[in-house]
């Protein structure tokens, strides 16, 4: 027989987590002694809750594997909210362990006590409470399960106090049987040849892909897919390294801040084949504007209610993204036309990428867009790129050119501030000895600052590109554009001396004015300092934009351009 | 459009908030919610009578299965059905008023389940309609207490809904 404690450090053993996310407290002291006594899961201690679930987050973003934070009851849960919300935005697999008040307390306003499963059902996959001790391994194995099948997504395991000091006898289950459970993986074939027809027929085809390429680590099927058809491939935030960014088909971003001829292309498709991607309003724009062209919708997707949801679908295929794409790739085996007319679509693409749309103008200070540029040459094209909220992160969407998938590491969905230095913790713990940059801004690396001194602890190496413009420049944008330069709260005075601030916390920094320092000072960072946190304060031009732009509202192919101003 | 849902769903602490949570953060109507546990105690059964469009009732149907507790869900609306809704009103019954409230619940095929010297407590059991047209047949002046259980519905014939 063993500790209730000790059956959650072996259910994450039988589960080969090596590494948990987590901060202790009054309800998880058992469960934080129980970790002490072994050596096999390691522990990373953050300085706030929310950073745990980011790390856990961003360790399964960039790894595949399932990411785990610990944290106490109360104050502790409330914390991780966020997180669990951004993680279950962009249905990432995560357990999140919590402790709770023993279960005799449940419910009496005790101290640290908040309803866990209450608090955080609206934005977990699910979530469960153990009341009973016999049923923790299970429910843990099950918490594994649902996290990491299906539409992946946080699950919640909430553990009260008392059933971690319960003695029980301990056997983990090696599979799981739900009735209420069994997500699709393959697809039907009947749609899958109905769309290989479609395709075939098409004359303006455009392959629209989301994160769930890379949930279903499907990058590989979709780069020869897309060779096979020779159509062109765009990709949401989320899809970025989907597909590789310098490949020829590849015509960028689309949406809100998409190229020119991404967003073109896809407005002016007659067939959409749309996999691993929802259609949401930051990719379509208006959707009635949307609509007015006639197309016709083939919709991969492993959630049936994605399908059909904001854009109306003619062939829905529910399953696997890469289990359908072999399917769909077998079948062209036996025999695949394009239909010739395809050759003047890319006749259109290609004048349509003439307007060269991320083109910018250099000035006298440093433009963000060229830090990314160069960030991109000295790291070889190579790094993990976790970034925060706001214009840096379009900048490093639009401007590093992601060829493989899991580089790009950031909160597309819920759209988190604060995310960009937990998530480089994450990507360290699942790739040590990575090349990690943190694109931020003043504004939002604020947000979890002070896991500068978790990095410290754990000498995780992050460079931190903090493209510095004193302004909460996405915010800036806005009121520049549609509020008559009202900037309403949008400054960001009493800023810290950024170098000091790393320094007084063992790390390296360094501020960088002029546009000829960027690039020595990005080698530097990346061979001198590699083995060293550098926080790099680039000071930018406060005045610089993101374009292309749809604004709120508008239509996919309404676009403000740079040229435009 | 008017559907009644069913849902089969473990019978587990917190089902009901995850259904109930999902269409208040999605938008939906309730309409009126029903549950209990089935002959299975392992499961539960819960009837929804939410009202939408067609495309909201798709949402509505997929985003419950999405539900990890949910097993099954079927649009009972879609096919013949019967629903029934089980009422008890509380009425005062005095003086002419007495025998006229009797009157009442034996054509609505009411049964009197609680008498007192001045009250009756009339149970009726029907579709929906019925039951409203029961509550505006009778004096309003008169009604002192309802209670609705809502609606709870069953396919009919070969349409049926197991595990």
């Amino acid at each position: 027989m063993i500790s209730g404690a000790e059956i959650v450090v072996r259910c994450l053993q039988e589960e080969k987590v090596d590494c948990v996310f987590g901060y202790p407290g009054g309800s998880v002291l058992h469960i934080y002694d129980a970790l002490f006594k072994q050596d096999q899961v390691k522990h990373i201690l953050v300085r706030h809750e929310q950073a745990a679930v980011h790390a856990a987050d961003a360790f399964s973003r960039s790894s595949q594997k399932v990411g785990v934070a610990l944290v106490t009851s109360g104050p502790g849960v409330t914390n991780t909210v966020t997180g669990i919300a951004t993680a279950y935005m962009d249905s990432i697999p995560m357990v999140v362990l919590t402790g709770q008040v023993p279960s005799f307390y449940i419910g009496q306003d005790a101290f640290q006590e908040c309803d866990t499963v209450g608090i955080t059902r609206p934005c977990v996959k699910h979530n469960f409470l153990v009341k009973d001790v016999k049923d923790l391994a299970l429910t843990i194995k099950k918490a594994f399960h649902i996290a990491a099948t299906g539409r992946p997504g946080p699950v919640v395991v909430d553990i009260p106090k008392d059933i971690t000091a319960q003695m029980c006898e301990f056997e983990y289950p090696k599979s799981i049987q739900m009735r209420s459970y069994n997500p699709v993986v393959k697809g039907h074939l009947g749609q899958i040849k109905k769309a290989v027809q479609i395709l075939q027929e098409a004359k303006r085809p455009i392959i629209y892909t989301g994160g769930g390429v890379i949930l279903s680590d499907a990058a590989q099927k979709l780069t020869e897919l897309a060779h096979k058809l020779n159509f062109p491939v765009t990709n949401t935030l989320m899809g970025l390294g989907g597909y590789p960014a310098t490949d020829k088909q590849f015509v960028g971003m689309l949406g809100m801040h998409g190229t020119f001829e991404a967003n073109n292309a896809m407005h002016y498709s007659d067939v959409i084949l749309a996999i691993g991607a929802r259609f949401d309003d930051r990719v379509i724009g208006n959707p009635e504007h949307f609509e007015e062209e006639k197309r016709k919708v083939i919709h991969i997707d492993i959630d049936p209610s994605s399908i059909s949801k904001r854009v109306k679908v003619d062939v829905p295929i529910v399953g696997n993204v890469n289990d359908v794409l072999e399917e769909i790739l077998k079948l062209m085996d036996s025999g695949f036309k394009a239909n010739p007319e395809v050759a003047n679509w890319w006749k259109q693409i290609d004048e349509w990428r003439g307007r060269d749309s991320l083109r910018y103008k250099q000035a006298e200070h440093i433009m963000p867009q060229y830090v990314i540029e160069k960030l991109y040459e000295v790291t070889g094209g190579d790094a993990f790129i976790t970034s925060d909220v706001g214009q840096h992160q379009m900048f490093a969407a639009q401007y590093y050119k992601f060829d493989k998938p899991r580089r790009w590491i950031n909160s597309g969905g819920l759209g988190t501030m604060g995310v960009g230095l937990p998530y480089g913790m994450g990507v360290l713990m699942a790739h040590p000895g990575a090349q990690v940059a943190c694109v931020t801004g003043e504004g939002s690396i604020q947000m979890c600052i002070q896991e500068l001194s978790t990095c410290k602890q754990y000498g995780f190496p992050i460079k931190i590109i903090n493209l510095n413009n004193g302004m909460l420049g996405m915010v800036r944008q806005w009121q520049e554009m549609f509020y008559s330069k009202r900037y309403s709260q949008s400054y960001v005075t009493s800023l810290p001396d950024f170098v000091k601030l790393a320094e007084a916390y063992g790390h390296v920094g360094m501020k960088i004015e002029r546009p000829e320092d960027v690039e020595p000072a990005l080698r530097k960072a990346f061979t001198e300092h590699k083995n060293d946190l550098v926080f790099m304060d680039f000071i930018i031009d406060p005045g610089a934009n993101v374009f292309p732009m749809v604004a709120a509202g508008k239509g996919l192919t309404e676009m403000i351009l740079a040229e435009d101003l | 459009m008017r559907h009644i849902i069913s849902i089969l769903i473990e019978n587990e602490s917190g089902a009901l908030s995850r259904v109930a949570g999902l269409f208040s953060a999605r938008g939906y109507n309730i309409e009126s919610l029903t549950v209990a546990p089935t002959e299975d105690p392992s499961l539960s059964r819960m009837t929804i009578l939410t009202w939408g469009s067609d495309e909201v009732l798709e949402q509505i149907t997929k985003q419950l299965n999405k539900l990890i507790d949910v097993v099954k869900v079927v649009d009972l609306s879609e096919a013949a059905h019967v629903e029934r809704e089980l009422m008890l009103i509380k009425v005062r019954a005095t003086g002419k008023d007495r025998e006229e409230m009797k009157r009442m619940a034996d054509i609505f095929r009411g049964r009197i389940i609680d008498v007192t010297e001045s009250t009756y407590v009339i149970e009726l059991t029907g579709a929906g309609s019925k039951l409203d047209s029961f509550i505006s047949g009778i004096d309003a002046g008169l009604i002192l207490e309802t209670v609705r259980t809502g609606v709870c519905g069953i396919g009919r014939g070969d349409r049926i809904l197991k595990v």
